[in-house]
């Protein structure tokens, strides 16, 4: 059996109410359907689901506000027999068998073997979709190589990710908009956190993006209206390729430096009302320029929509936020915990730039850093801005 | 096994001839010990040698530990190259204060100035009935302590080849020697041989998992190997010899290929080799695991007298084959 428990979604999350139940007793459900829907201050989330099986039985009611971690639903794997308990037991056999019961609610934590993990990572597989095989159900160095041999049988490119499914109507009328109040108190006490804690360094370099607003151009020049690439593509995309350059500057610190091995980008995007929200790009790096524009294109109005699903608001692993047309020529960010660098970006802007000792009129991004100086010193920070300026020289090649 | 390359041999055979080698070949080496001399060793390994050599190379000692291992290190400063042997491991203990304090420590206390070249014999583990004051594997003590070599003695070959070679070493060399292995049987190479005292050695090589273990553990080991074999189980056998420096470039190196492991050995569970080995394979190889290390060791009781209970309280072949199933999760368990 499997707890399916309340996702945390995002540092700041203590606790959410269960609104509404998507599923009902004894559906099947598979990995990534949605299975709930969640208030949170930042909005109603629906949540999805990362095991197969059947939904034995519901632990919580609709309307209860439950903090992170609690067990909201049982779930039986498919090939699992459902639980019955005979009358004609013995009490000491139903002791054994709910303490048994108990400890697989607490192994639920994905098993798999070190090994096995670095050769998923390093193959770009989702380890979380394995089936293991090993002695206690963990997943070993076989069950990876199969999939490995698996996806190169089906020819399908690992490094593809599939693109987001569409999001799925909501059965409720109304939508569960967020009040003002609520959203303004999650970056409160999400940037309190990040400003009592984190000792921030900033960097600032001036980026010459001639080259990369003659390529957007010409590219938009073959498209139609609604394919036209925003220079926001571009910059997740720059980011994303420097982070592969310098990864130290992309993870978590949990009392130390966890570098992360996906790129997950999140990006923050302004609320109309007043407010922001940062849904997260999962493995940017192997996303194409296409594909995170098709991602923008469907995650923009779910957001200022709060139709956000939990994966949209977990696991960022450093954030970029843009100012954008017409707004500030720099940004200095705020790091959102437990990640330990923000990328800020301005508005371009003509500026007068030297260059072979001539003067010339070019349009500038300033770009800043924010790192964490536990986490990272400033050398590190500096070698991500100078890469990500490579990048925006070489648009092309993004 | 058996052929024109090698001969069969007792561990016994194979130690006493290693004495009368370095008898011969070197006027320095000379051997101290209780009843060495007339009795002929407690274990009959320097039987004959008195007759041979004479009472100033084959040497009686009083019953008294850390005397004569004190009169071995003097002897060893002013150029000699004494081989000390201690009946059993748990004299060792009356003689502590000069292997770590002198044998240990000189070359750190004199600036570099005196080195110790001192070989200590002691025979050592479980298997004789000898109860819990004469059965002692304590191998992780002499390994705790830096400025030592210590050596296990786990197979016939080394029982030949590890005295010459540790007679070379410019600094005190513990050598462990089992007595359960006395009268054992075992092939060595006929022709003559030396022995590295620096490394490791794998004495069975296998691809499905590691057996990493020293001393009465590795012809266990290589028994539990065998029969696994006939399963399809493919075991390596990796035999430590070496607990003081450890060879750990070996111990990778077999994780890395069978990124499995399991250390087998005598002494108490606790802060043993055995914890030492897998905390460096932790530190240092995590990524290779492809299932939880283990460890097989002795129980933490005082050695029981009565046969049964002896055997219960130390890894068996049986334990091995049971434990690498359970890892493999094979289907016969």
């Amino acid at each position: 059996m499997i707890a399916f428990k309340m996702p945390s979604l995002g540092a700041d999350m203590e606790a959410g109410t269960l609104v509404e139940w998507r599923k009902s007793v004894g559906d099947q459900i598979s990995h990534g359907d949605i299975i709930a829907d969640v208030e949170t201050q930042k909005g109603l989330i629906e949540i999805e689901v990362f095991d197969d099986g059947i939904i034995e039985r519901f632990m919580v009611e609709e309307g209860a506000k439950v903090p992170v971690g609690t067990v909201l639903a049982m779930i039986r794997p498919v090939d699992e027999k459902p639980q019955k308990l005979e009358v004609s037991e013995a009490p000491e056999e139903i002791k054994k068998k709910s303490v048994e019961q108990a400890h697989q609610t607490n192994a639920k934590r994905l098993k798999i073997t070190p090994l096995a993990k670095r050769m998923a990572t390093d193959n770009k597989i989702d380890y979380g979709k394995l089936k293991g095989t090993g002695p206690e159900g963990e997943i070993v160095k076989k069950d990876v190589e199969k999939a490995i041999e698996e996806l190169a049988v089906s020819g399908t490119s690992p490094k593809v990710s599939p693109i987001e499914k569409q999001p799925i109507p909501s059965s409720t009328s109304q939508i569960n908009v967020p009040s003002q109040k609520s959203i303004r108190a999650a970056v409160a006490a999400a940037m309190t956190k990040s400003k009592r804690e984190i000792p921030h360094y900033y960097l600032e370099k001036k980026i010459d993006m001639s080259k990369s607003l003659d390529w957007l151009r010409k590219t938009n020049e073959d498209r139609p209206i609604q394919k036209r690439l925003l220079s926001a593509v571009l910059f997740i995309k720059a980011v994303a390729s420097s982070i592969e350059e310098v990864p130290e500057i992309n993870g978590v610190w949990e009392d130390e430096l966890v570098i992360k091995n996906e790129i997950n980008i999140g990006f923050v995007l302004s609320l109309r009302g007043g407010g922001i929200i940062v849904p997260a790009i999962k493995n940017a790096d192997l996303k194409s320029i296409d594909e995170i524009m098709e991602w923008l294109n469907e995650i923009i109005p779910r957001a200022r929509a709060f139709k956000l699903r939990s994966s949209d608001l977990s696991e960022a692993t450093i954030t970029l936020t843009s100012i954008g047309e017409g707004g500030a020529d720099k940004v200095f960010g705020i790091i959102y915990p437990p990640q330990i660098a923000i990328i800020g970006l301005g508005n371009v802007i003509d500026e007068a730039i030297v260059e072979n000792g001539m003067v010339g009129i070019r349009p500038v991004l300033h770009a800043t850093l924010a790192g964490d100086h536990r986490a990272t010193d400033g050398l590190v920070g500096s070698r991500f801005l100078d890469a990500l300026n490579k990048n925006l020289q070489n648009p092309e090649e993004l | 096994m058996a052929d024109e390359n090698t001969h069969k041999i007792t561990y016994r055979e194979a130690l006493k001839q290693a004495h009368w080698e370095a008898l011969r070949d070197d006027d320095r080496i000379f051997l101290m010990g209780e009843d060495v001399g007339r009795y002929g060793g407690a274990f009959a390994v320097s039987k004959g040698l008195l007759k041979e050599f004479g009472p100033e190379r084959v040497m009686d000692v009083p019953l008294s530990e850390s005397g004569f291992v004190g009169a071995g290190i003097g002897s060893a400063m002013a150029g000699m190259k004494p081989i000390v042997e201690i009946m059993t491991v748990n004299f060792s203990l009356l003689a502590m204060d000069q292997i770590i304090n002198n044998a240990a420590t000189l070359l750190h206390m004199s600036g570099g100035q005196v080195n110790v070249p001192l070989v200590i014999r002691i025979g050592c583990g479980i298997g004789r009935q000898l109860a819990a004051q004469h059965s002692h594997s304590w191998e992780p003590f002499f390994a705790h302590v830096p400025g030592l070599i210590v050596l296990s003695v786990g197979t016939h070959e080394d029982a030949r080849g590890m005295l010459a070679a540790s007679l070379k070493s410019p600094d005190p060399v513990v050598m462990l020697e089992y007595t359960f292995m006395l009268n054992r049987e075992g092939e060595i190479p006929a022709d003559p041989f030396t022995v590295d005292i620096s490394k490791a050695k794998v004495r069975r090589e296998g691809r499905d998992i590691s057996l990493i273990t020293y001393g009465n553990g590795v012809y266990k080991c290589l028994e539990a190997a065998e029969r696994l074999f006939e399963l399809g189980i493919e075991v390596e056998v990796l035999d430590l010899r070496v607990l003081r420096p450890l060879d750990e470039e070996s111990i990778l190196s077999t994780v890395s290929k069978t990124h499995r492991a399991i250390v087998v050995e005598d002494a108490w569970k606790s802060v043993g080799i055995a914890s030492e080995v897998l905390a460096r394979i932790s530190e240092k190889a995590f990524f290779e695991l492809d299932a939880p290390l283990y460890r097989l060791c002795g129980a933490e009781v005082p050695i029981p007298y009565p046969k049964h209970l002896e055997d219960a309280s130390v890894p068996q072949s049986e334990d091995i084959i049971v434990a690498i199933k359970k890892i493999l999760g094979h289907d016969s368990v």
